[in-house]
């Protein structure tokens, strides 16, 4: 048996190291969110200049410009002679004329893809996602309270959670202040994804508590979490490893549509390995010790 | 058959002082483990025909005992279909491919409800759906789909039309108001001659000028003489005026009511109708007359719409993504087996036995339902596979510490297959809960509804229930079959 809860400050620091600059992030820049939350349009288009000469970016987003306004261009990575224009919504009869502008200047124009998302359906979505969210915890914490007879494990599993997900969101939040990295509708999903991978997780650790701890009802309950930790931690980090393999490749490997998709359960799963062994054992502890004083406080209050 | 392995040895092995009883039940129960064994290979054996490519090549010579031998044969993959014994059940086999794979357009219709009166809204909404859904029929597209949603005040259609990339020209004919009318025909049709044509006959037909804003509602209704279903007209006053001028002008005749310039129903006028409440009525089941009055008042309830959201994405951008997903899948799942069998042996080598029945139950599955493969399906597949590797490495860890407190090697085994499922059980719980959220599998309108999730959802669960099959039926049963002697080499 290893004591790993002696370093449980240490545990809690690292994880506020990771999580400070995200959240900082988050509040300052916020998400850079996709045109799922915000509405607006976007358009692949593939364009090739008549002499096969690489089309002239600016000369085409001039030709945007003043076609549809406010706009963005730039060129699609990995695929030749595509571009991506995004805007606020050009609705579809703006779009045909916009397509024959530039089918003036460039006449072999083909239309890869064209989507556009009005404001409300991006406010819609948002709510929708946070409505998800909130439902996934408390449902979580209920049914975890349930099953081990305390809200103690089911809250601070769920906290566990919470710091996954801060994790993912503030990683975005940065990736999207200095990459440019949006958030869509997938990221929903790897969100939510991750919240259960890491309650998976969690609930493997904590069973191992809860059965060890009905076999030693003498134990100190910081060595119950220890023996616990220690038993559960190669099943944890081999499991892991397998997920974290299967992303890996699809992350190197998987195309481009799913990468951030992809790497958002990438993170996540990260997390949710750290956060089982080094947050969610810890909280445990912590709260068992804050219940503990309180018990030996109580008197002190009266007098 | 029935798995008594799976929850029954639960009660035994949780009480680690029944460790005997467990043992002496592991070899009483060699029996039903070959039969499980025999069912599996069997379920295996059937699933992996759906798993084949629709037509299999085989064009081999080899030789044999100096004689070559040649074998040239086409294998066709069968399709399922059970309508001859009255099951409406078809399926090809195929893979169902979403609109970000096969490429296709997704358009979310906002339908503006300003002019009905409230009461009225889910029909006009209805109607409108019907309209859409014809319109989008003269496609011929196999898979399209055409669903209402209505969120708050919203009323939405949402059209999934795979396939369909060049977009323009079919977006205008869908967002076009529906338009009813009534005509007459012309006072020179020869009643009595046949017609040379239906053209000839539909053209016969001239407006009235009595149109879908002069129609009030459609309702269905049912005959007070013979109760059988009737479609009920009622007009307004303009209408009113107007239908009894008609209905005066052809006793005796048909009226035919033309909806996007294609008839939907020509009755006989009876008699002259001069109240504005007009019936027809025919040999109409109710789910007939039902559809009647839906198209009725797609003209009554004429509803505006114009598209709020559009996706649009070419087969090209698609098939490329799921290639690169599809092989980086494959490579994922080749580490993660590698993995096992470094790590755990020849018990890791039973797992990914498992894994690639799981695999193969699953696209067994997945053609059945059907379910329609998209980019994040592919992810929740992934992940998982993932969660199936979870439930044999927390079984082969348990396992293993049994075996270091001194238990015999088929003890252990059981012992670690009790205790792990108590884990296991939690764990996917949850997962499942987060699932069913994504799902929203009662329409909540406060939920996520849009395909790409619910792709996601379903496939996770599959999932987790594929998964705990073969992480645990399988595996076991594998286990107890060819790895129950070695017990020397594996306690050193």
């Amino acid at each position: 048996m290893i004591n790993f809860m002696k370093l449980r400050l240490l545990y809690f620091l690292i994880s506020a190291l990771v999580i400070v600059p995200g959240v900082y992030s988050l509040f300052t820049y916020g998400m850079n969110q996709g045109i799922d939350f915000t509405g607006g349009t976007e358009l692949e288009l593939s364009i090739a200049s008549a002499d096969g000469q690489q089309v002239n970016q600016d000369e085409l987003h001039q030709i945007i410009i003043t076609e549809v306004g406010e706009a963005q261009v730039q060129p699609v990575e990995q695929k030749k002679d595509a571009f991506l224009i995004k805007a606020q919504q050009i609705e579809k009869d703006k779009k045909i004329s916009l397509l024959a502008k530039i089918k003036e200047k460039y006449p072999s124009v083909s239309e890869l893809r064209y989507e556009t998302v009005g404001p409300v359906m991006g406010r819609e979505l948002l709510i929708k996602t946070l409505t998800a969210l909130v439902l996934a915890a408390v449902g979580i914490t209920l049914y975890i309270a349930y099953r081990f007879r305390s809200l103690k494990y089911g809250i601070s599993a769920v906290l566990a959670m919470f710091h996954d997900t801060l994790v993912v969101i503030g990683v975005f939040s940065l990736l999207g202040r200095f990459f440019g990295v949006e958030v869509d509708t997938l990221f929903v999903t790897a969100l939510l994804t991750i919240m259960s991978f890491s309650v998976h997780d969690t609930i493997v650790v904590y069973d191992r508590i809860r059965e060890i701890a009905k076999k030693n009802s003498g134990t100190p309950y910081i060595d119950i979490v220890n023996k616990a930790v220690t038993e559960t931690l190669s099943r944890s980090i081999n499991n892991s490893m397998t997920i974290i393999f299967a992303l890996l490749a699809l992350w190197l490997l998987g195309g481009e549509t799913i990468k951030w998709f992809v790497f958002a359960l990438l993170i996540g799963t990260i997390t949710g390995t750290y956060s089982s062994t080094f947050t969610a054992a810890p909280i445990l502890v912590v709260w068992d010790q804050l219940a503990h004083r309180k018990k030996v406080q109580k008197p002190k209050i009266r007098t | 058959m029935r798995f008594p392995t799976l929850f029954g040895k639960r009660k035994t092995a949780s009480n680690s002082g029944e460790s005997l009883e467990a043992a002496r039940n592991s070899s009483m129960k060699k029996p039903r483990v070959v039969r499980t064994f025999i069912f599996i290979v069997i379920l295996t054996g059937l699933s992996l025909v759906t798993v084949l490519p629709k037509r299999l090549n085989i064009n081999r010579s080899f030789t044999l005992f100096g004689k070559t031998i040649f074998i040239s044969r086409q294998l066709t993959r069968p399709s399922i279909d059970l309508t001859r014994f009255n099951i409406p059940f078809t399926r090809s086999l195929d893979f169902q491919m979403g609109l970000d794979i096969k490429g296709g357009t997704r358009v979310v219709l906002e339908a503006d409800m300003q002019n009905i009166e409230t009461n009225d809204r889910p029909t006009a909404l209805d109607a409108v759906k019907n309209v859409i859904a014809r319109r989008v029929d003269l496609f011929g597209l196999s898979e399209s789909a055409v669903k209402t949603s209505k969120i708050g005040e919203q009323h939405r259609i949402i059209v999934e039309l795979p396939g369909l990339t060049d977009t323009d020209e079919a977006l205008n004919l869908i967002g076009t108001t529906a338009q009813l009318d009534f005509r007459e025909q012309t006072p020179d049709y020869d009643q009595e001659a046949t017609p040379s044509s239906v053209y000839a006959y539909l053209d016969s037909f001239k407006q009235t000028g009595l149109t879908g804003k002069d129609l009030k509602r459609s309702t269905v209704q049912f005959s007070p003489q013979d109760g059988t279903p009737v479609v009920g007209l009622q007009f307004n006053d303009e209408g009113k005026k107007k239908f009894a001028e008609i209905t005066q002008r052809n006793v005796g005749k048909p009226v035919a009511i033309f909806l996007d310039e294609y008839p939907i129903t020509i009755p006989n006028v009876q008699e002259p109708i001069l109240n504005g409440e007009a019936v027809i009525s025919g040999q109409f089941t109710v789910k007939d007359a039902n559809s009647l009055s839906i198209q009725l008042n797609a003209g009554a309830l004429p509803v505006p719409i114009k598209i709020v959201q559009q996706e649009t994405v070419g087969p090209s951008l698609g098939q490329e993504a799921v290639e690169k997903t599809f092989r980086a899948g494959l490579i994922g799942i080749g580490l993660v087996m590698l993995f096992m069998f470094l790590y755990y042996g020849w018990k890791g080598l039973l797992a990914n036995i498992a894994l690639t029945i799981y695999a193969i139950l699953t696209v067994a599955v997945y053609k059945l339902l059907p379910v329609t493969l998209t980019l994040p399906g592919i992810a929740g597949l992934l992940l998982s596979i993932g969660m199936a590797v979870d439930s044999n490495i927390l079984i082969f860890e348990r396992m293993k510490e049994e075996l270091r407190a001194g238990k015999p090697f088929e003890l252990a085994m059981e012992l670690g297959f009790g205790r792990a499922w108590d884990s296991i059980k939690d764990a996917n719980v949850t997962t499942l809960f987060v699932a069913f959220i994504l799902f929203n599998p009662f329409e909540f309108e406060f939920l996520n509804r849009s395909g790409m999730i619910r792709g996601f959802a379903l496939t996770l669960t599959l999932g987790i229930f594929i998964s705990l099959f073969t992480g645990i039926v399988v595996t076991r049963t594998l286990l107890r079959l060819f790895l129950a002697d070695t017990r020397p080499e594996e306690k050193k």
